[in-house]
């Protein structure tokens, strides 16, 4: 018992200690602050937030690492944020919040829910703060001053291009893989591919499709699902290549890989591995390094002289194969080991 | 009889007794916890020179609202040794309820049935753990899945921004003495936790809730209805939680099927930072708040000190643990 007490009083004299020990720090910050004479939000580096979907997802780490270097290069100081899960409107808002509180010039932001964040994006551009969507766009767009993003619509369509091209005048039955119902990127790529590879939603070519959350367990699941009811299949669109992994395990299972034309889109490192090995054909890279330090470098420049970023910028996207096919603009693995992100 | 209920009695006598912090802490369970929230208020307030303003500490409560009003029926359903892991999926369906309907028949109409729905899917969970007795981590878990699977079909792959004036209306900011930022979803929250506080502290529901937590049996033989008072609860937590997606859709006007995933998690966190004892029986709703507050405090100080905000997750999980050891440590003491 007395033993017990004793742990417990010493654990009070260190947290005692601790509170002396800020103390002194604090009086020393606060002599500092005293001498500059104002607030620390308009002192130092230019302050950069950003607030991603997730820290987890590779690409949101490329993104993450890739603004972090801009940031250094041009003497920033980056604060990266992130939903707990893709959806987290809640945690974006109070990253976006707690940012704006600390005094950042200009927050980007890859927004979970179009929709969801828009409260907390106004009140942070009403305090003077610019605010640039990454990735995936706000609704409304003109939500935020500006937006880096992939054209997904576009992307979709070299993928639908090419599968279709792939399959080489024979009879198309496409299954197709979609994400999150609803999101502004699954609309925007599944409307591309359709348009892309020349058919419309409801089309008697289009045999199966499932929505797979961008999940890869999932949409192996879903494919085996699709599968069992008919093998008969011979393109595959998928949303990305997590979902193009789970497609292929699936076709892997039953023999019908060689048969099957699967294209994709992300243009992650994993990906040149699965293109070289033949898993699927083909996948249409995005750029989210290139979002990332277009994004900083606006926030700087809108910090040195006021100039508010604006509009749509398309940072590209460019299909990667080591099949090229006869009128479709392409790159091979090499290049796209070399260019890819994660 | 009376040996379940000198659990939480702390002075026994035939004991020998030096009362001194330890003990307190020991017999108040809000009290360390108010120490580690006062503290990181403090070290946050050194550390940078944004954190200890008037507005940020409106903004600290204000993002503490929805987990916390979670929080407080999850308290209640802790108090009974039982856990809710469906709160935060029933609170979404209840927003997507009050959005989707109340864009048809009103808000007013969409707010009542999506209360409503709450209490209902708490009846059912209350049902289940006392009709079938069967375990509560079981019974919410089978609800948490059936609730957010039933969430996303009554959704459709949609979410619902919210523009009806009384659906938004805990939203609303207002501004006491004319600095200090309120919104209207925070008087809501602390009148909940007041009538909640005095329900448990000082009526005879209350003390029966303590007492089923301690020690079912013991309860039973004292003549307490234990069915009743427990499955009372799980309906009261339903009221709570419809009160709680009210409040989030005040928080954000959107209402979005993938939201609060790890609400019910969060919440119990806070709980379990708060000093209520997972066992039942030992702890309460003041609490819970401060339990509440610290996870919004640590997450909003270690952002505006640059500090990387994976650490927020490390300090919140330790200090869940030492809450835990400190339960532990109690109950040994009390044995």
């Amino acid at each position: 018992m007395a033993g017990r007490s004793r742990v417990l009083v010493r654990l009070v004299a260190v947290g005692a200690a601790a509170v002396a020990l800020l103390a002194s720090g604090c009086s020393s910050q606060r002599t500092d602050t005293g001498g500059g004479g104002g607030g620390g939000a308009n002192t130092g580096p230019v302050k950069v937030g950003l607030v991603t979907k997730t820290d987890t997802n590779p690409y949101f780490v490329t993104l993450r690492e890739a603004a972090q270097q801009a940031a250094q290069q041009q003497g920033a100081q980056l604060i990266a944020l992130a939903g707990k899960f893709d959806g987290d409107n809640e945690g974006q808002v109070a990253a976006i919040e707690n940012l704006t509180q600390q005094g950042v010039k200009g927050i980007l932001i890859t927004p979970s829910n179009s929709t969801g964040v828009l409260g907390a994006i106004k009140a942070a551009r009403d305090r003077g703060i610019t605010v640039i969507a990454l990735d995936t766009e706000t609704d409304p767009k003109d939500a935020v001053d500006a937006t880096w993003a992939t054209d997904n619509f576009a992307a979709g369509q070299k993928q639908g291009a090419y599968v279709k091209a792939a399959l080489n005048n024979a009879p198309p039955k496409v299954i197709m893989l979609d994400g999150t119902p609803g999101s502004s990127v699954d609309t925007q790529r599944h409307g591309g591919f359709l348009k892309g590879f020349g058919i419309a939603d409801g089309s008697p070519e289009i045999i199966g499709t499932a929505a797979t959350n961008g999940d890869q367990n999932k949409a192996q699941q879903d494919m085996e699902n699709l599968l069992q009811r008919s093998a008969d299949v011979n393109a595959v669109y998928t949303l990305n290549e997590p979902n193009a992994r789970g497609a292929y395990a699936a076709l892997n299972a039953r023999g019908l890989t060689g048969k099957v034309v699967v294209g994709s889109i992300d243009g992650g490192c994993q990906a040149m591995q699965d293109l070289k090995a033949g898993h699927y054909a083909a996948t249409v890279m995005q750029f989210p390094k290139k979002m990332a330090s277009d994004g900083v470098t606006a926030v700087v420049d809108f910090a040195k002289n006021g100039t508010r970023p604006s509009g749509f910028h398309d940072t590209g996207s460019e299909l990667i194969t080591d099949k090229p096919l006869p009128g479709l603009e392409s790159k091979d693995t090499g290049w796209g080991q070399q260019n890819c992100w994660g | 009889m009376t040996t379940p209920v000198t659990t939480k009695t702390p002075a026994r006598p035939g004991e020998r007794r030096r009362p001194g912090v330890a003990e307190l802490v020991l017999r108040y369970p809000a009290l360390g916890p108010t120490c580690a929230l006062v503290l990181a208020v403090v070290v946050f307030s050194l550390l940078t020179s944004t954190f200890l303003s008037l507005d940020n500490m409106s903004l600290v409560v204000e993002q503490s609202l929805v987990v916390g009003t979670l929080a407080l029926g999850q308290t209640l359903i802790i108090l009974t040794a039982g856990i809710d892991l469906a709160n935060a999926a029933i609170m979404v369906f209840g927003t997507l309820v009050m959005a989707k309907l109340g864009s048809a028949v009103g808000g007013f109409g969409g707010l009542v049935a999506g209360v409503l729905l709450c209490v209902v899917l708490g009846t059912v969970s209350g049902s289940l753990v006392t009709g079938l007795r069967l375990p509560p981590f079981i019974v919410t878990l089978g609800m948490l899945t059936a609730v957010a699977a039933s969430a996303r079909i009554y959704a459709a792959g949609q979410s619902f921004p919210v523009t009806d004036a009384l659906l938004g209306a805990l939203g609303q900011r207002s501004y006491l003495f004319g600095r200090i930022e309120v919104t209207t979803g925070m008087l809501v929250a602390v009148l909940m936790f007041v009538v909640v506080w005095y329900a448990l502290t000082r009526t005879a529901w209350g003390r029966h809730v303590y007492a089923l937590g301690n020690d079912p049996e013991a309860a039973r033989l004292t003549g307490i209805h234990v069915n009743r008072t427990l499955l009372s609860v799980y309906v009261v937590a339903g009221v709570i939680y419809g009160i709680a997606a009210w409040q989030s859709l005040g928080r954000i006007p959107n209402a979005d099927p993938n939201a609060y995933q790890t609400g019910n998690l969060d919440s119990i966190t806070a709980v379990v930072i708060g000093g209520t004892s997972l066992f039942g029986g030992r702890g309460g709703v003041v609490g819970t708040l401060v339990g509440a507050l610290i996870v919004t405090v640590l997450r909003s100080g270690l952002t505006q000190a640059g500090i990387d905000e994976l650490y927020q997750d490390v300090a919140t999980g330790i200090l869940v643990i030492v809450a835990v050891a400190l339960d532990q440590l109690a109950r040994r003491r009390a044995r």
